[in-house]
């Protein structure tokens, strides 16, 4: 179910030019609805609203994300909400979200 | 992984139609769609937005809803302490429509038909869809208070729990209640829409009142035992800002009201007459769904199938939102209507192409209360679905509440109501 960073640049092509073949592929749909329970604090696509004091996601690096969610769920980044949030998602959420956001444009 | 391209060819050619249609109506009712959603709140938007964008803008959807505008509940308590107006909680469906392409109905739905897949507007004319999404939100179940519907159509005893012109109504009696006046508010048994929301208002109530009619009182009557949520942060900031002027008395079920009199009748102890009285009814799921047979939970909630939405009384119909029957530790509430409005769009898109739904859905909740106009308090959760036990449930070690109020998480809390605005909507 793993989504590598290039399928998911390919799927952004391939439906930028209208193209469905890759975009209809489930294991990107999983991602991008999985991706999708961010959004509603963070923006769809992890772009939020102008001057939002919440962190807008699309394009974070994604060894960045994946060190920064580490660091909520272990307590040595403190939060309001963050690490309690980070607690609920598995390695592998943490692993798929971080892809999708790092190859989301900003 | 597999690839589906004999789906995705067949979903192509459809689709492709159905963009151009989408592209190029904007009035008129169209006579049928892929997707048809019942209700434009948290869940239903979220729902039309994502099948349009999870699908790429290949499957056409038709979104029914009676109202010219999206007015949020969350936020709306601030109306009413003075703090936001109505036009800071209004966001209009034009996104849905020109950005997404979703074909916005304004219209009512008196009938579903399940076995000819077709809903009926109350303005006449029929919809057929594939999969239809149901998302209607809640109502009041009058009859759990006597008196409180002809009251309520009077204007003398208002809920304002759906937000809209009752939340500018309820704000403007609040405005003209004289200093050393009682504003009270019952509350129903859970499950109720958004269970920390009565307590937040009688919040924003006093915060209103501690500037505008220092003698004025707030009175919480409340059914259930206790605070259902957020209990002790809100009692403590009570205690400590609030003394004296509201009181928070537990176990008081409302039986009757008279309108005339602002009178509130409980099932156990003596009557309370207030000058400004709203009174919470036990809700039930969206009078829709009550009637089409679709609430099977003791005609009251919605039995679903938590991995797709799918009503377990009717196939193709995915019900979301507070209208449905919920999981361990589920909350009524807006981020969570949103949440399902994903997870539903995501098992729609698959189940019209021809994959399998995404085996492992995942929902977050995260619930922020205004105990002053500044200062804030949440409660957040992660819920999983649990294929063993086919549903979803909160993932040990997650979630939890704030330590405290704090003036950081009131910057989060409107942060958040924009940001899920636009995720809903725009």
């Amino acid at each position: 179910m793993r989504v590598t960073r290039t399928m998911v640049c390919l799927l952004g092509l391939a439906s930028a030019y209208g193209s469905a073949a890759m975009a209809q592929d489930a294991a990107a749909l999983y991602q991008r609805a999985t991706a999708a329970t961010c959004a509603n604090c963070h923006g769809t696509d992890g772009r939020t609203v102008a001057g939002s004091a919440i962190p807008a996601l699309a394009g974070m690096p994604k060894a960045y994300m994946v060190s920064q969610m580490r660091a909520f769920r272990d307590g040595t980044r403190s939060a309001t909400v963050m690490h309690q949030l980070a607690k609920g998602l598995t390695e592998q959420q943490i692993d798929l979200v971080a892809d999708y956001f790092a190859a989301a444009k900003r | 992984m597999m690839k589906r391209r004999s789906f995705v060819g067949a979903s192509l050619a459809v689709g492709g139609l159905a963009t151009l249609a989408g592209c190029a109506s904007t009035g008129g009712i169209p006579s049928r769609a892929k997707v048809v959603v019942v209700g434009g709140g948290y869940g239903g938007a979220t729902a039309a937005k994502y099948v349009r964008m999870l699908s790429d803008y290949k499957i056409d959807v038709v979104m029914i809803e009676p109202n010219a505008a999206f007015v949020s509940c969350p936020i709306s308590n601030l109306v009413l302490g003075g703090s936001k107006t109505m036009a800071d909680i209004t966001t209009a469906y034009d996104g849905l429509a020109g950005r997404h392409g979703v074909r916005v109905v304004k219209d009512t739905v008196s009938a579903i038909d399940s076995a000819k897949k077709t809903v009926t507007l109350a303005g006449g004319p029929s919809i057929g869809y594939d999969k239809l999404i149901l998302s209607p939100g809640i109502d009041m179940m009058w009859g759990s208070i006597e008196g409180s519907q002809g009251a309520q159509a009077a204007g003398q005893v208002l809920q304002a729990w759906k937000a809209g012109p009752e939340t500018l109504a309820l704000r403007r009696q609040l405005e003209a209640m004289p200093d050393g006046g009682v504003y009270a508010l019952t509350i129903p048994e859970a499950p109720y829409r958004c269970p920390p929301g009565p307590y937040e208002r009688a919040s924003q109530v006093a915060s209103y009142f501690k500037k505008a009619k220092p003698r004025a009182k707030v009175l919480i009557l409340d059914a259930n035992p206790d605070v259902t949520s957020k209990g002790p942060l809100f009692k403590k900031f009570w205690a400590d800002n609030y003394g004296g002027m509201l009181e928070y008395r537990p176990q008081h079920k409302a039986v009757a009201v008279d309108g005339a009199s602002r009178t509130v009748k409980f099932e156990i102890q003596a009557d309370v007459k207030a000058d400004v009285l709203n009174v919470l009814p036990s809700m039930s799921a969206g009078a829709i769904a009550v009637q089409t047979g679709l609430a099977n939970s003791n005609r009251r909630w919605c039995n679903v199938d938590y991995l797709t939405f799918e009503s377990t009384a009717a196939k193709d119909v995915h019900v979301i939102g507070d209208s449905i029957q919920i999981a361990p530790a589920m909350p009524k509430s807006g981020h969570m209507a949103n949440s399902h409005g994903k997870v539903v769009a995501a098992a729609v898109v698959a189940q019209l192409s021809g994959m399998a739904v995404n085996p492992a859905p995942l929902l977050t909740n995260t619930c922020y209360s205004f105990v002053n106009d500044k200062l804030v308090v949440h409660v957040a959760s992660v819920h999983q679905y649990d294929s063993k036990d086919r549903t979803f449930k909160t993932v040990p070690g997650s979630g939890g509440v704030s330590p405290a109020p704090s003036e950081l998480e009131g910057t989060f809390a409107w942060n958040w109501a924009q940001n899920i605005w636009a995720d809903s909507l725009l």
